[in-house]
């Protein structure tokens, strides 16, 4: 008998909650703003950024962001001062430090992968496994690859910045490889140009007079003149060149340790 | 049950009310519910209930806020809301009519969906016929599965006394379903 009554027990219907928050004041706001390669629909909530989408299907957004935060999204003219300030610094490629945003949604671990990626300035792009290791999870290459597909602030935390080891641009959650493709040559970095490279089997540049290598979009990369730039197939064929790793761009080295 | 949501109350009243909501919306709205004729009166119900709370909280003092048992106390608010919606409101016709609607027949295992709402209606129709304080204190402790502390807390009243109001009642609900049962017996030896 007690079991049947447990059964009686009522599901509130999904409007409730969203109706309460908002009536309550407890209200998500978003708005339209302009991104590299179009419109954004932005979402902030007290604590900073929440969401950001490409603007098209704005019903499918609310709903998709009343589902997961279950707080109500509401459209506003602007986004407060300081916040608008904070995200057009980083579009425009700074980055900064202390942007509001607000990942309490998240994993620690992509967390950790998001504030990463963060750090991967503008123009250049790094492999998914250099993300994994620089922060600690060196094998975690493809949980990394699945925390950026999810990133849920796209282009503010530049998740088209981290590519395939192999030089391939690979996958894009805000709209494909071929999104992904525009937003970097807005940034300056020729993806088609890094492919070939990569095809020839070119992993790395190196300067014979600073006998540094660095990945091929570093701007030490970039800077070294046609006259004293070496190419290197992989971190190894570098190293035993006599070659050290960048200290900016940190490429990747095969550990004696790693299995 | 959500034991961290009153340090989490204390501490950031507009950024944990969400989860509170979360947390509890089958509670208010199941309580709501039966006190309503539909599902939309209960979801304004559940609403102004939830609302209450969440201004109530905001005058309250932190320590107050941390002592809270949030499943009593938010019954309670909406009990009382109930209560006094009602009497406001004269009971409809539609209400009689379903306090008469025919009982259904009983299914230990209910299998399918369609047997699950036939269950669902014969024990609702079972506990509307115990007296409403017995009624009370079975559904918040067996359907929403308050705590007798809890219970205590909803209903204004000493633990002991909700204990003993939720053993009669059951009592009477397990009286009234054996009632059924042999009737049904009864009926089908006459069939034959």
């Amino acid at each position: 008998m007690v079991e049947a009554l447990r059964e009686l027990e009522a599901t509130a219907p999904p409007t409730l909650a969203p109706r309460v928050l908002s009536a309550a004041g407890l209200v998500d706001a978003y708005t339209q703003i302009r991104g590299p390669i179009g419109p954004l629909l932005v979402a902030w909530g007290p604590d900073g950024i929440t969401a950001i989408e490409r603007a098209g299907d704005e019903s499918g957004f609310i709903f998709e962001y009343e589902t997961q935060h279950g707080r109500p999204l509401r459209r506003v003219e602007r986004m407060p001062e300081r916040l608008m300030r904070a995200v057009d610094r980083q579009l425009e490629g700074e980055h900064v430090r202390d942007l509001p945003v607000d990942l309490r949604a998240l994993t620690e671990f992509e967390r950790a992968v998001l504030r990463k990626t963060m750090e991967i300035p503008r123009g250049e792009v790094r492999p998914y496994a250099w993300v994994a290791r620089e922060i600690g999870r060196p094998r975690a290459v493809r949980a990394v690859g699945s925390a950026l597909a999810h990133n849920p602030i796209p282009f503010v935390i530049p998740c088209h910045r981290v590519v395939r080891a192999d030089g391939h641009i690979g996958e894009y959650g805000a709209g494909g490889p071929e999104a992904k493709r525009e937003v970097l040559a807005v940034e300056g970095v020729d993806a088609s140009e890094l492919e070939r490279l990569a095809d020839h089997g070119v992993r790395y540049f190196g300067s014979n007079t600073t006998r540094i290598f660095c990945y091929p979009s570093c701007r030490h990369a970039r800077r070294t003149t046609e006259r004293h730039l070496m190419q290197f197939r992989s971190a190894e064929d570098a190293t035993s060149a006599g070659y050290r790793a960048c200290l900016v761009c940190r490429p990747l080295v095969a550990s004696p340790f790693a299995a | 049950m959500c034991t961290d949501c009153p340090t989490e109350l204390a501490k950031d009243l507009d950024g944990a009310f969400a989860t509170l909501v979360a947390h509890h919306q089958d509670l208010v709205f199941g309580v709501a519910r039966r006190m309503t004729k539909n599902p939309q009166d209960a979801e304004d119900l559940a609403q102004e209930a939830f609302l209450r709370a969440y201004r109530a909280l905001g005058g309250y003092e932190k320590s107050r806020i941390r002592e809270l048992r949030l499943r009593g106390w938010l019954a309670r608010i909406t009990l009382n809301l109930g209560r006094n919606r009602a009497r406001d409101a004269a009971p409809s016709t539609a209400e009689l009519e379903a306090a008469l609607e025919p009982v259904g027949p009983a299914h230990d295992r209910p299998e399918s969906v369609a047997e699950r709402r036939e269950a669902a209606r014969y024990w609702k129709a079972l506990l509307s016929e115990l007296p409403p304080r017995f009624r009370r204190a079975v559904e918040l402790r067996h359907v929403d599965g308050l705590s007798y502390g809890e219970l205590a807390e909803a209903l204004e009243r000493p633990v002991g006394t909700v204990k003993s109001d939720v053993h009669r009642g059951t009592r009477l609900l397990r009286a009234a379903h054996q009632r059924e049962r042999d009737r049904e017996t009864q009926l089908m030896e006459v069939a034959r």
